[in-house]
Protein backbone atom coordinates (compact mmCIF):
# COMPACT_ATOMS: atom_id res chain seq x y z
CA UNK A 1 0.00 0.00 0.00
CA UNK A 2 2.80 2.59 1.29
CA UNK A 3 4.75 1.74 -1.71
CA UNK A 4 1.73 1.91 -3.94
CA UNK A 5 0.76 5.53 -2.63
CA UNK A 6 4.89 6.55 -3.30
CA UNK A 7 4.22 5.19 -6.95
CA UNK A 8 1.38 7.17 -7.80
CA UNK A 9 3.01 10.75 -6.20
CA UNK A 10 6.26 9.87 -8.43
CA UNK A 11 4.22 9.19 -11.47
CA UNK A 12 2.33 12.21 -10.91
CA UNK A 13 5.49 14.41 -9.85
CA UNK A 14 7.36 13.08 -13.17
CA UNK A 15 3.97 13.58 -15.41
CA UNK A 16 3.81 17.48 -13.86
CA UNK A 17 7.38 18.77 -14.54
CA UNK A 18 6.20 20.15 -18.19
CA UNK A 19 3.60 22.43 -15.74
CA UNK A 20 6.34 22.61 -12.87
CA UNK A 21 8.37 24.58 -15.36
CA UNK A 22 6.15 26.55 -17.02
CA UNK A 23 3.82 27.78 -13.89
CA UNK A 24 6.79 28.45 -11.69
CA UNK A 25 7.77 30.92 -14.65
CA UNK A 26 4.78 32.41 -15.46
CA UNK A 27 3.41 32.50 -11.77
CA UNK A 28 6.13 34.37 -10.40
CA UNK A 29 5.91 36.80 -13.37
CA UNK A 30 2.23 37.27 -12.06
CA UNK A 31 3.11 37.96 -8.89
CA UNK A 32 5.89 40.79 -9.93
CA UNK A 33 3.25 42.19 -12.19
CA UNK A 34 0.49 42.29 -9.31
CA UNK A 35 3.17 43.69 -7.24
CA UNK A 36 4.11 46.40 -10.10
CA UNK A 37 0.58 46.87 -10.27
CA UNK A 38 0.36 47.91 -5.80
CA UNK A 39 -1.06 44.40 -5.18
CA UNK A 40 0.86 42.73 -2.58
CA UNK A 41 1.55 39.04 -2.05
CA UNK A 42 -1.53 38.41 0.14
CA UNK A 43 -3.83 39.57 -3.16
CA UNK A 44 -1.63 36.83 -5.40
CA UNK A 45 -1.76 34.00 -2.86
CA UNK A 46 -6.13 34.35 -2.56
CA UNK A 47 -6.37 35.08 -6.17
CA UNK A 48 -4.14 32.46 -7.22
CA UNK A 49 -6.41 30.20 -4.82
CA UNK A 50 -9.74 30.60 -5.69
CA UNK A 51 -9.26 32.00 -9.22
CA UNK A 52 -6.93 29.65 -10.21
CA UNK A 53 -6.51 30.55 -14.11
CA UNK A 54 -3.25 32.14 -15.88
CA UNK A 55 -4.75 34.30 -18.56
CA UNK A 56 -7.36 35.64 -16.83
CA UNK A 57 -5.19 36.73 -13.56
CA UNK A 58 -3.36 38.62 -15.66
CA UNK A 59 -5.96 40.54 -17.54
CA UNK A 60 -7.66 40.80 -13.71
CA UNK A 61 -4.40 42.80 -12.98
CA UNK A 62 -5.55 45.53 -15.48
CA UNK A 63 -9.24 45.70 -14.73
CA UNK A 64 -8.60 46.02 -11.09
CA UNK A 65 -5.94 49.12 -11.36
CA UNK A 66 -8.43 50.50 -14.01
CA UNK A 67 -11.57 50.36 -11.15
CA UNK A 68 -13.42 48.18 -13.95
CA UNK A 69 -17.21 47.60 -12.61
CA UNK A 70 -17.70 44.32 -11.59
CA UNK A 71 -20.10 43.58 -14.61
CA UNK A 72 -17.06 43.74 -16.61
CA UNK A 73 -15.00 41.92 -14.87
CA UNK A 74 -17.52 38.71 -14.72
CA UNK A 75 -18.33 38.88 -18.70
CA UNK A 76 -14.24 38.98 -18.94
CA UNK A 77 -13.82 36.57 -16.64
CA UNK A 78 -17.28 34.40 -18.73
CA UNK A 79 -15.71 34.82 -22.13
CA UNK A 80 -12.13 33.98 -21.41
CA UNK A 81 -12.35 31.28 -19.27
CA UNK A 82 -15.96 29.07 -21.24
CA UNK A 83 -13.26 27.44 -23.21
CA UNK A 84 -13.10 24.74 -19.92
CA UNK A 85 -16.13 23.76 -19.78
CA UNK A 86 -14.91 21.73 -23.36
CA UNK A 87 -12.51 20.13 -20.80
CA UNK A 88 -15.49 18.77 -18.64
CA UNK A 89 -16.47 16.62 -21.43
CA UNK A 90 -13.56 14.24 -22.00
CA UNK A 91 -13.26 13.24 -18.10
CA UNK A 92 -16.92 13.56 -17.12
CA UNK A 93 -16.80 10.13 -16.36
CA UNK A 94 -13.90 9.63 -14.75
CA UNK A 95 -14.39 12.28 -12.42
CA UNK A 96 -17.96 11.09 -11.53
CA UNK A 97 -16.03 8.59 -10.18
CA UNK A 98 -13.52 10.20 -8.08
CA UNK A 99 -15.86 10.65 -5.55
CA UNK A 100 -15.12 13.97 -2.97
CA UNK A 101 -12.08 14.43 -4.83
CA UNK A 102 -14.21 15.40 -7.62
CA UNK A 103 -14.99 19.05 -7.28
CA UNK A 104 -11.35 19.66 -6.29
CA UNK A 105 -10.27 18.00 -9.94
CA UNK A 106 -13.04 20.14 -11.61
CA UNK A 107 -11.98 23.22 -10.01
CA UNK A 108 -7.98 22.36 -11.01
CA UNK A 109 -8.60 21.65 -14.61
CA UNK A 110 -6.50 24.25 -16.71
CA UNK A 111 -5.36 24.28 -20.30
CA UNK A 112 -2.11 22.03 -18.83
CA UNK A 113 -3.93 19.78 -16.61
CA UNK A 114 -6.19 19.18 -19.04
CA UNK A 115 -3.39 18.32 -22.01
CA UNK A 116 -1.46 16.53 -18.72
CA UNK A 117 -4.25 14.11 -17.90
CA UNK A 118 -4.73 13.43 -21.67
CA UNK A 119 -1.48 11.73 -21.80
CA UNK A 120 -1.86 9.85 -19.44
CA UNK A 121 -2.24 5.82 -20.11
CA UNK A 122 -5.19 4.45 -19.90
CA UNK A 123 -3.72 1.01 -18.11
CA UNK A 124 -2.20 3.20 -15.65
CA UNK A 125 -2.52 1.41 -12.11
CA UNK A 126 -3.65 4.38 -9.77
CA UNK A 127 -4.75 6.34 -13.06
CA UNK A 128 -6.95 8.54 -10.28
CA UNK A 129 -4.41 9.06 -7.96
CA UNK A 130 -1.86 10.31 -10.67
CA UNK A 131 -4.73 12.84 -12.23
CA UNK A 132 -4.98 13.76 -8.40
CA UNK A 133 -1.51 14.12 -7.83
CA UNK A 134 -1.33 16.44 -10.71
CA UNK A 135 -3.69 18.65 -9.56
CA UNK A 136 -2.42 19.01 -6.47
CA UNK A 137 1.06 19.79 -7.45
CA UNK A 138 0.40 22.07 -10.75
CA UNK A 139 -1.79 24.20 -8.43
CA UNK A 140 0.96 24.48 -5.56
CA UNK A 141 3.69 25.40 -7.89
CA UNK A 142 1.41 27.86 -9.87
CA UNK A 143 0.38 29.07 -6.20
CA UNK A 144 3.84 29.28 -4.50
CA UNK A 145 5.12 30.83 -7.78
CA UNK A 146 3.04 33.58 -7.63
CA UNK A 147 3.91 34.58 -4.02
CA UNK A 148 7.56 34.01 -4.02
CA UNK A 149 7.29 36.48 -7.48
CA UNK A 150 5.26 38.63 -5.55
CA UNK A 151 8.03 38.67 -2.52
CA UNK A 152 11.36 38.60 -4.40
CA UNK A 153 10.80 38.98 -7.80
CA UNK A 154 13.39 42.02 -8.17
CA UNK A 155 16.02 39.42 -6.69
CA UNK A 156 16.39 36.92 -9.17
CA UNK A 157 19.56 37.18 -10.80
CA UNK A 158 19.15 35.17 -14.40
CA UNK A 159 16.76 35.95 -16.90
CA UNK A 160 14.42 32.82 -17.74
CA UNK A 161 12.80 34.84 -20.47
CA UNK A 162 11.41 31.86 -22.88
CA UNK A 163 11.25 28.85 -20.00
CA UNK A 164 7.49 28.89 -20.52
CA UNK A 165 8.18 27.52 -23.83
CA UNK A 166 8.26 23.87 -22.06
CA UNK A 167 4.17 23.90 -21.81
CA UNK A 168 4.30 24.67 -25.81
CA UNK A 169 6.48 21.40 -25.93
CA UNK A 170 3.91 19.28 -24.25
CA UNK A 171 1.46 20.08 -26.12
CA UNK A 172 3.19 19.56 -29.19
CA UNK A 173 4.59 16.16 -27.84
CA UNK A 174 0.64 14.88 -27.11
CA UNK A 175 -0.46 16.48 -30.70
CA UNK A 176 2.25 14.11 -32.47
CA UNK A 177 1.68 11.17 -29.90
CA UNK A 178 -2.09 11.88 -30.82
CA UNK A 179 -1.47 12.00 -34.26
CA UNK A 180 0.38 8.38 -34.51
CA UNK A 181 -2.37 6.79 -32.80
CA UNK A 182 -5.44 8.19 -34.68
CA UNK A 183 -6.39 5.65 -37.10
CA UNK A 184 -7.81 9.09 -39.26
CA UNK A 185 -6.10 12.74 -39.17
CA UNK A 186 -9.38 14.22 -39.39
CA UNK A 187 -9.75 15.39 -36.03
CA UNK A 188 -6.21 17.06 -35.32
CA UNK A 189 -6.73 18.87 -38.69
CA UNK A 190 -10.39 19.83 -38.05
CA UNK A 191 -8.31 21.52 -34.85
CA UNK A 192 -5.81 23.52 -37.15
CA UNK A 193 -7.77 24.62 -39.61
CA UNK A 194 -10.11 25.78 -37.06
CA UNK A 195 -8.60 27.53 -34.62
CA UNK A 196 -6.63 29.66 -37.88
CA UNK A 197 -9.79 30.50 -39.46
CA UNK A 198 -10.89 32.14 -35.82
CA UNK A 199 -7.21 33.38 -34.80
CA UNK A 200 -7.73 35.21 -38.39
CA UNK A 201 -11.48 36.22 -38.25
CA UNK A 202 -12.19 37.06 -34.52
CA UNK A 203 -8.16 38.20 -33.35
CA UNK A 204 -5.72 36.61 -30.94
CA UNK A 205 -7.60 37.84 -27.51
CA UNK A 206 -11.02 35.88 -28.30
CA UNK A 207 -10.99 33.28 -30.38
CA UNK A 208 -10.51 29.87 -28.21
CA UNK A 209 -14.10 29.86 -27.64
CA UNK A 210 -15.24 30.00 -31.22
CA UNK A 211 -12.27 27.59 -32.67
CA UNK A 212 -13.82 24.91 -30.24
CA UNK A 213 -17.42 25.61 -30.72
CA UNK A 214 -16.77 25.45 -34.16
CA UNK A 215 -14.47 22.34 -33.93
CA UNK A 216 -17.06 20.88 -31.74
CA UNK A 217 -19.71 21.20 -34.25
CA UNK A 218 -17.73 19.62 -37.11
CA UNK A 219 -16.57 16.54 -34.95
CA UNK A 220 -20.54 15.48 -34.07
CA UNK A 221 -21.40 15.70 -37.67
CA UNK A 222 -17.75 14.15 -38.68
CA UNK A 223 -18.67 10.91 -35.61
CA UNK A 224 -22.52 10.67 -37.04
CA UNK A 225 -21.21 10.21 -40.65
CA UNK A 226 -18.96 7.59 -39.20
CA UNK A 227 -22.10 5.92 -38.06
CA UNK A 228 -23.50 6.04 -41.17
CA UNK A 229 -21.33 5.23 -43.19
CA UNK B 1 -8.15 51.50 -3.79
CA UNK B 2 -11.45 49.88 -2.08
CA UNK B 3 -10.45 46.74 -0.56
CA UNK B 4 -14.20 45.69 -0.28
CA UNK B 5 -14.19 46.19 -4.47
CA UNK B 6 -11.17 43.82 -4.91
CA UNK B 7 -12.95 41.20 -3.02
CA UNK B 8 -15.91 41.58 -4.85
CA UNK B 9 -14.14 41.47 -8.14
CA UNK B 10 -12.19 38.32 -6.89
CA UNK B 11 -15.57 36.31 -5.41
CA UNK B 12 -17.12 37.29 -8.69
CA UNK B 13 -14.03 35.87 -10.75
CA UNK B 14 -13.70 32.39 -8.44
CA UNK B 15 -17.27 31.63 -8.53
CA UNK B 16 -17.79 31.81 -12.69
CA UNK B 17 -14.36 30.44 -13.57
CA UNK B 18 -15.40 27.32 -11.36
CA UNK B 19 -18.55 27.43 -12.78
CA UNK B 20 -17.56 27.32 -16.09
CA UNK B 21 -15.57 23.99 -15.46
CA UNK B 22 -18.42 22.40 -13.57
CA UNK B 23 -20.89 23.79 -16.16
CA UNK B 24 -21.04 20.27 -18.32
CA UNK B 25 -21.24 18.17 -14.77
CA UNK B 26 -24.43 20.08 -14.29
CA UNK B 27 -25.92 19.58 -17.26
CA UNK B 28 -25.13 15.94 -17.54
CA UNK B 29 -24.33 14.74 -13.84
CA UNK B 30 -25.87 12.97 -11.78
CA UNK B 31 -27.33 9.57 -12.06
CA UNK B 32 -28.48 11.07 -15.69
CA UNK B 33 -27.11 9.07 -18.79
CA UNK B 34 -25.27 11.41 -20.95
CA UNK B 35 -26.01 11.42 -24.66
CA UNK B 36 -23.84 9.45 -26.81
CA UNK B 37 -23.18 12.70 -28.95
CA UNK B 38 -21.77 14.24 -25.59
CA UNK B 39 -19.54 10.79 -24.78
CA UNK B 40 -18.21 10.51 -28.62
CA UNK B 41 -17.00 13.96 -28.45
CA UNK B 42 -15.45 13.85 -25.31
CA UNK B 43 -13.38 11.17 -26.68
CA UNK B 44 -12.40 12.93 -30.03
CA UNK B 45 -12.24 16.69 -28.10
CA UNK B 46 -8.63 15.79 -26.62
CA UNK B 47 -6.47 15.67 -30.79
CA UNK B 48 -8.91 18.95 -31.58
CA UNK B 49 -8.24 20.90 -28.27
CA UNK B 50 -4.16 20.14 -28.54
CA UNK B 51 -4.05 21.33 -32.12
CA UNK B 52 -5.89 24.37 -30.46
CA UNK B 53 -3.29 25.49 -28.03
CA UNK B 54 -0.89 25.21 -30.21
CA UNK B 55 -2.13 27.65 -32.30
CA UNK B 56 -2.90 29.27 -29.02
CA UNK B 57 0.70 29.10 -27.62
CA UNK B 58 2.49 30.49 -31.18
CA UNK B 59 -0.06 33.20 -31.85
CA UNK B 60 1.63 36.01 -30.15
CA UNK B 61 4.54 35.51 -32.44
CA UNK B 62 2.56 36.80 -35.27
CA UNK B 63 3.55 40.44 -34.02
CA UNK B 64 7.11 39.57 -33.98
CA UNK B 65 7.95 37.19 -36.31
CA UNK B 66 11.71 37.57 -36.55
CA UNK B 67 12.24 38.06 -32.87
CA UNK B 68 9.99 35.44 -31.36
CA UNK B 69 8.22 33.72 -34.53
CA UNK B 70 11.83 32.22 -36.34
CA UNK B 71 12.71 30.76 -32.81
CA UNK B 72 9.10 29.64 -31.95
CA UNK B 73 8.72 27.71 -35.23
CA UNK B 74 12.25 26.37 -35.17
CA UNK B 75 11.69 25.03 -31.82
CA UNK B 76 7.91 23.36 -32.39
CA UNK B 77 9.40 21.24 -34.84
CA UNK B 78 12.67 20.34 -33.08
CA UNK B 79 10.23 19.14 -30.33
CA UNK B 80 7.73 17.21 -33.38
CA UNK B 81 11.12 15.94 -35.19
CA UNK B 82 12.84 15.06 -31.54
CA UNK B 83 9.88 13.19 -29.90
CA UNK B 84 8.79 11.48 -33.59
CA UNK B 85 12.60 10.24 -33.52
CA UNK B 86 12.65 9.19 -30.20
CA UNK B 87 9.51 9.38 -28.44
CA UNK B 88 11.20 10.48 -25.17
CA UNK B 89 9.20 13.19 -23.41
CA UNK B 90 11.55 14.49 -20.93
CA UNK B 91 14.51 15.08 -24.26
CA UNK B 92 12.47 16.79 -26.37
CA UNK B 93 10.85 19.24 -23.82
CA UNK B 94 14.50 19.96 -22.78
CA UNK B 95 16.11 20.38 -26.31
CA UNK B 96 13.23 22.15 -27.45
CA UNK B 97 12.89 24.54 -24.48
CA UNK B 98 16.63 25.21 -24.19
CA UNK B 99 16.82 25.81 -27.99
CA UNK B 100 13.65 28.25 -27.67
CA UNK B 101 15.64 30.31 -25.39
CA UNK B 102 19.38 30.12 -26.67
CA UNK B 103 17.63 30.92 -30.39
CA UNK B 104 15.05 33.80 -28.54
CA UNK B 105 18.71 35.43 -27.16
CA UNK B 106 20.76 35.20 -30.82
CA UNK B 107 17.51 37.07 -32.92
Amino acid sequence: MKQGKQHTWQTAFMKSIPILCSYLFVGMAYGMTMENAGFHWYYSLLISITVYTGAFQFVLITLLSSGASILTIALTALLMNSRQSFYALTFLDEFKRMGKKKLYMIHTMTDETYAVNCSLDEKESDRHGVMFGVAILSKSYWVIAAVIGGMLGQLIPFDLTGIDFCMTALFVIIFVDQWEQASSHVLAIVGVITSVVCLLIVGAQYFLLPSLILASGILIIWNRRQEAA
Amino acid sequence: MRTEYILVAVAVSAVITFGLRAFPFALFGGSRKMPETIVKLGKVLPATIMAVLIVYCVKDSLDNVIGTGIPKLIAVLTVAGSYKWKHNTFVSIAVGTLMYMVLLRIF
